[in-house]
This record gives C-alpha cells, sequence and structure tokens, in this order.
C-alpha cells in the first residue's frame, strides 16, 4: 500500500522521469511521440496531486516528510516536503492546467521536426514548480524558484536560432537576478533573525514570541518581495514579461500566465505568518500591486499583438493579487491566483489557437471575424474574457470582487486604492473586450485561410473554459449569504483571516459598482472596435496618449538608457581597454620574456656538429682549467 | 731494455701535433670525407702513444688496446663512409655547413 508521503514524492518526481526520458533517451527514436509521453507524465502527477488534495478534504493531516540535504557549520538543512491545503491547491493548478497544456502543445508543436526538446523542457518546469510549492523551507523554495526561472529562460528562447527570442530568454534570465538577489537577501535576513529557515518554525516563533525588532521583520518581508517582484512581474521588474511572449504560446500560457509568475504571490502568501506584522512592507506592496496594474492595463489598452496585450493584461492582474496581499487579504490572492490561471491559461491557449490557425499572424488588427472560422475557439475565449472582466458569475467575478472589496477592507488606504483597483480593473475589461472584438467579431481584415485547432488543441479549452466558468463557485464571498466559501475554509489552516476593518461602502454595493464598471468598459470597447475606422476617428482625440501606451511610457528606452546602456559602455571599456591592455599585458609579459630570452639562446643552436663540438670542447678545457688551477698552477 | 729519453720525447711530440691537427681538422674541415680522416688521426695519435707507452714500459696491454682501436676504426670507417654516401645521396654534397637539421 502507498503511504502518503510516497505518492507526495511520485508527483514531484515523475514529471522529471518524464524530462529525463524525453530530453535525454529517447531523443532521436521517439521524437513523434515525445508530446504524448510527457502528457503521460504531467497528467500521472496530476492524479497523484488529486489523491493527495481529496486525501486532504477528507480531514487528513497535512503530509510532511524530510531527508538530510547538507550542513555546513552548525547550520543543517533537510530537504524537507510539505503538503498542505495551500500546497495541494497550488499543487491542482500546477499539474492539472500543466496536463491540458501539455496536451495542447502536442497539437500547437505538431509542425517541429523535433519537440522532445520542448516537452523534456516542459515537464522539467512542472518538476521544478512543484518543488517550488512543495518545499517546506525557503532554501528548497529557493531551488525551485531558480529551477522554474531556467525553464523559463529555456523555453523563451525555445527557437534560439532568432536571435530576438534569444536575447528575450537572456532578458527575462537576467531580470530574475535582480529580483532573486532581493530573495536571497530576504532569506539570509530571515536566518539571521530566526535561525531557520523552514516555514513551520518560523511561524511557530512568530506566534509565541514578541521579542522580534518590527525593523528588522519590515526588512526582511521587503527583501523576499524583492524576489517576488522579479518572479512575478512588478514594477520595477516587469519589463521581461511582455518580452517572454517570444516563446511557443502554450509556454506564455502556462509559465507566464499561469503558474511561474504567480510563484511571488505563492511565497508571500505562504510567509503570511510573517506579512501579517509588517504593516509598512505591506504598504509598499499594496502601493506597487495596484501601480502595476494600473500602468499595465493602460498599456494593454494600445498594443496591437494579440500576446502582447494579453502579457500586459497578465502583469495588470498579477498586480491585483498583490493588491491583495498587500491587504493581508492572502485568501483573496490565493482565489484570484487560481481563477486566473484559469481564464488567462485559456485566454492564451485561444490566441495560440488563433496564431496557429492564421500561421503565425499575432497582429489583431489582421484578424477579424474568426467567430465563424474558429467556432471552438470563438466560445471558449468568450467565456474567458467574460470572466477576466468580471462579469458575474464567472469565476473572475468573484475573485476580483473579493480582491477589490479586501482593499476597501483592508487599510486605512483602502478607499483609494479601492478605487485605483476599481479603474485597472475597467480598463481591463475595456482592452479584452478591444482585443476579442479586433479578433473574433466584423469582417476578416487579414490574406491568410484561417482554419479550426484540431480536437488536442480543442479539448483543453474546453476544459479550460468549464474551469473559467464555475471554479468562482468554490469561494463566493461571505456578504453574498449563498452558499459557503469553501475554499477560504479549506485554507484556513494555512491562511491567516483577513481582518477585516469597517468600511463605508458595503459588500454588496461594492461588487454592484465593480460589474457596473465593467459592463460599462465592455461597452465602450465593443461600441468603438466593432467598426475598426469608428474607434480610429474616436480615437484621433487621444493621440498622443495611445502613442505613449502603444510606446509602453518607454520605459524600456528609460532602462537602457539608465541601466543597460551604462552597463554596455562600461563593459566595452573593459573589454577593448582594461582587458587586452592590463589583463592580457599581465598574463603575456612573462611570455613575452621567455620569448625573447629564446630568441638569443636560439642562436646557439645552430644544427651545425662542429659548432657544437667546438662548444663542447671549450667548455671540457675550461672545466679542466678550473680543476686544475688548484694543484698545477 | 730501455728507450732513450729523446725518443719517448719525440714520440709524444708527434703524438700530441697529429691528436692536435686533427682535432683542429675535424672542428674546421667542412668535407664530411676530410673530417672523417681527421677523426683517423686522432685515433691514430693515440695508438702511437700506446705503442710508445707498451715499449717503455715493456708490457704489451698498450699494444692489445691499438689492436682493438684499429678494428673498431675499420668498422666506424665502413659505417662512417655509408653515412657519408646517403648524405651525398640526399644532398648532392658532402659539406656539411649544408647539414642543419638540428637547428632548433
Amino acid at each position: 500500500m502507498l503511504s502518503a508521503p510516497h505518492i507526495l514524492i511520485a508527483m514531484i518526481l515523475l514529471p522529471l522521469l518524464g524530462s529525463i526520458l524525453n530530453g535525454l533517451i529517447f531523443r532521436p527514436a521517439f521524437a513523434k511521440r515525445a508530446g504524448v509521453i510527457a502528457t503521460f507524465f504531467a497528467a500521472s502527477s496530476f492524479i497523484c496531486a488529486a489523491l493527495l488534495f481529496l486525501n486532504l478534504h477528507n480531514g487528513a493531516p497535512s503530509i510532511s516528510w524530510a531527508m538530510d540535504w547538507f550542513d555546513v557549520g552548525d547550520f543543517h538543512q533537510k530537504w524537507g516536503l510539505k503538503f498542505d491545503s495551500l500546497t495541494a491547491v497550488m499543487a491542482l493548478v500546477v499539474t492539472g492546467i500543466g496536463s491540458l497544456i501539455h496536451l495542447y502543445s502536442i497539437g500547437y508543436m505538431s509542425e517541429e521536426t523535433g519537440p522532445s526538446r520542448y516537452f523534456a523542457y516542459l515537464n522539467l518546469f512542472l518538476f521544478n514548480m512543484l518543488v517550488l510549492i512543495t518545499s517546506d523551507n525557503l532554501l528548497g523554495l529557493f531551488v525551485g524558484w531558480e529551477g522554474v526561472g531556467l525553464c523559463s529562460y529555456l523555453l523563451i528562447g525555445y527557437w534560439y536560432e532568432d536571435l530576438d527570442k534569444a536575447k528575450a530568454g537572456m532578458k527575462a534570465f537576467l531580470v530574475n537576478r535582480i529580483g532573486d538577489a532581493g530573495f536571497l537577501i530576504g532569506i539570509f535576513y530571515c536566518y539571521t533573525i530566526f535561525h531557520t529557515i523552514r516555514f513551520d518554525e518560523i511561524a511557530k516563533l512568530l506566534s509565541t514570541s514578541s521579542q522580534f525588532d518590527l525593523h528588522l521583520l519590515n526588512i526582511t518581508a521587503f527583501f523576499l518581495f524583492v524576489g517576488a517582484t522579479g518572479k512575478s512581474a512588478q514594477i520595477p521588474l516587469y519589463v521581461w514579461l511582455p518580452d517572454a511572449m517570444a516563446g511557443p504560446t502554450p509556454v506564455s500560457a502556462l509559465i507566464h500566465a499561469a503558474t511561474m509568475v504567480t510563484a511571488g504571490v505563492y511565497l508571500i502568501c505562504r510567509m503570511n505568518f510573517l506579512y501579517m506584522l509588517t504593516a509598512d512592507t505591506n504598504a509598499i506592496i499594496a502601493w506597487v500591486g495596484v501601480a502595476t496594474a494600473l500602468f499595465a492595463a493602460l498599456i494593454a489598452t494600445s498594443q496591437k499583438d494579440i500576446k502582447k496585450v494579453l502579457a500586459y493584461s497578465t502583469v495588470s492582474q498579477l498586480g491585483l493579487m498583490f493588491l491583495a496581499v498587500g491587504c493581508r487579504a492572502y485568501f483573496a490572492a490565493v482565489f484570484h491566483l487560481m481563477t486566473h490561471a484559469f481564464f488567462k491559461a485559456l485566454l492564451f491557449l485561444g490566441a495560440g489557437s488563433v496564431i496557429h490557425g492564421l500561421h503565425g499572424e499575432q497582429n489583431i488588427v489582421h484578424m477579424g471575424g474568426l467567430r465563424k472560422k474558429m467556432p471552438g475557439t470563438f466560445l471558449t475565449c468568450l467565456i474567458a474574457t467574460a470572466a477576466i472582466c468580471g462579469i458575474p458569475p464567472l469565476s473572475g467575478f468573484f475573485s476580483k470582487d473579493t480582491i477589490l472589496f479586501s482593499a476597501l477592507a483592508g487599510s486605512n488606504q483602502g478607499m483609494t486604492l479601492w478605487i485605483l483597483g476599481l479603474v485597472a480593473s475597467t480598463l481591463t475589461a475595456f482592452y479584452m473586450t478591444r482585443m476579442f472584438v479586433l479578433v473574433f467579431l466584423g469582417e476578416y481584415r487579414g490574406e491568410a485561410h484561417p482554419h479550426e485547432s484540431p480536437w488536442v488543441m480543442l479539448l483543453p479549452l474546453l476544459i479550460l473554459a468549464l474551469g473559467s466558468a464555475f471554479t468562482g463557485f468554490l469561494g463566493v464571498p461571505h456578504g453574498l449569504h449563498i452558499i459557503p466559501n469553501y475554499l477560504e475554509h479549506y485554507l484556513s489552516s494555512v491562511l491567516i483571516e483577513f481582518p477585516e476593518q469597517a468600511t463605508s461602502v458595503s459588500e454588496h454595493s461594492a461588487m454592484f459598482i465593480a460589474t457596473g464598471l465593467a459592463v460599462a468598459g465592455i461597452s465602450v470597447a465593443g461600441f468603438f472596435y466593432s467598426k475598426l475606422s469608428r474607434a480610429e476617428s474616436a480615437l484621433r482625440g487621444l493621440r498622443p496618449l495611445q502613442f505613449i501606451f502603444a510606446n509602453k511610457f518607454w520605459i524600456d528606452e528609460l532602462y537602457y538608457l539608465l541601466l543597460v546602456g551604462p552597463f554596455k559602455r562600461i563593459s566595452a571599456f573593459l573589454a577593448v581597454v582594461i582587458d587586452p591592455k592590463v589583463v592580457d599585458g599581465l598574463a603575456l609579459f612573462p611570455a613575452r620574456v621567455s620569448s625573447g630570452v629564446s630568441i638569443v639562446l636560439n642562436v646557439l643552436q645552430s644544427g651545425l656538429v662542429q659548432f657544437y663540438l667546438t662548444i663542447l670542447l671549450l667548455g671540457g678545457l675550461w672545466v679542466l682549467w678550473h680543476s686544475m688551477k688548484g694543484w698545477v698552477i | 731494455m730501455k728507450f732513450p729519453l729523446s725518443i719517448t720525447y719525440w714520440s709524444h711530440f708527434v703524438s700530441v701535433a697529429m691528436f692536435s691537427l686533427g682535432l683542429l681538422g675535424f672542428l674546421l674541415r667542412k668535407n664530411t670525407i676530410v673530417v672523417l680522416m681527421c677523426i683517423e688521426l686522432m685515433l691514430n695519435a693515440v695508438n702511437l702513444l700506446l705503442i710508445e707507452t707498451s715499449m717503455r714500459t715493456n708490457t704489451p696491454e698498450g699494444i692489445i688496446m691499438v689492436v682493438f682501436v684499429v678494428t673498431v676504426a675499420a668498422a666506424e670507417v665502413a659505417v662512417g663512409l655509408g653515412i657519408v654516401l646517403n648524405l651525398y645521396r640526399m644532398k648532392g654534397t658532402v659539406n656539411l655547413d649544408h647539414f642543419k637539421s638540428l637547428r632548433g
């Protein structure tokens, strides 16, 4: 009989096995079957996760397992796994959506000659993500954190022959390094303060003792948050995510929308016992979150590339999640993380289906009228768009309202945060409708011959559409008094309850206002963009604004000017002056000396035997002279 | 029987002169055959000294040695001339200045 820890270990290791089989062993022979193998291992991992989830649901205690990892001095670290309710939710999302995306990739990558490498990376990503979410300590989490970063880099640059795509991968990797440096500093602070980096032990210390310096705790929380801004694409480190769209679209769906980018949110939720105490850092997190949400939403309104719109939308939605954790509404963040994973993965996969059907076209201006050509994609994307816009009773409605109400009820600046969040979600409704209308409604404006995608791609879309429609009912807010909030109850053993404050706006009216604004955003976008000419004439007055949004506020250029440019100039100086003159000079000096000496000595080796013999004779005479000098002369 | 001092003196003188001439020729002459001949000259200078010593001290070892030296010299000349012949075939000359393969 398999025990729970065995299933847990199997859940983590199965994708790794798939990755090894596809990447190292089967490569040439099974290239055609690579997708099936990878999907099989991902799905088995999902079954393990589901078994563990049911086990936990039936009231079993959370599972722990540990083995010795390393000892350095008095620092004894175990490789510890823990499967509690938060991990269960994350694991279900990661392996479930991951399996669907593996299945979808079989169809999407069918035109590739050797997708073994792709599926090996994808399975490796699942493994690392599972390491990240099952670790019971910060260091193990960091290992998974770096692992998913590596897979993200490998998959963004999957088509590495294209220099731009390779560069996008490098950008993602480098920007993440900045965040990871912050994360590491946070871990060091944790160890300095608590002398442990295990979540349970830190939580216990914080709950039993109040001797810790609040200032230090704030710094720790802040540095961990810096790590989160890198991975979860928040201001100021969000710039890598839009560029990460260079990778294959299923990768964008899995890694850069549904799972990896939510690792930052997961980290803060996992450390919620620490963040409960750090009010100053929470304010920073909330403001960064809401600023990112607004900023990215504004940019998304003017993007023409279908994947860029979705990328900025992801940044914006992640901003909302950070707004929630900043207001200490950890349940709201996890809830939105889950629903967002469904509808954003669905949107990306729908976009992938559109791109696949149009043979690589990504510009939404050249689409339109795909409603008739791709009915399956159209219907599922309709559900996803309605969900992200916040139309009741789809999933996005419940989770977004939970976040917005938490912002309102969570802090003293609640009203400002709430209004900004409302603006961001209204903009979300606007740009998502804009994209949807431009892609699916009206007349077809492109040259390609669109065709519907095969069933392996439509089946994941359908399942995700069901998820997008119904997962919201797992976390219906208490204020509605319809059905009990199952998810919050399930997560209550890990996440601290939201410290609700009295508000001037009731939950019902907040919900009503949000929905009204979403409908308004949808109507405006629907009205203008149903005819492209109408939108263009209406936008004439707003041209300067649109110009700013379309150029993404020149943030990339600003970073280039302030950071990348000087860095490149310093590098060029080092490469052109310091390296050849100083470093090479030091290395070449002994070489030059010995070469000069050898040129002089080389004269002696003339090759003439008689010359050698003459030298030999003179030498012999010299020795003779010296040895006889003493006693003859 | 004892040799007069003068004969010893002269044979020593001739031997040293022969050896020095042989050495100088060996070091300075460029024709390989002449160089081989100079080696013979040095060997014979030594032979002369050996014979003189053997006769002076009335012992046979020196003369026995000379027989060995002559034998070895004959073998050496046979090998040496063979090499010279091959050198000539290789380069068309036996001038030692043309053989510089050992040059670094």
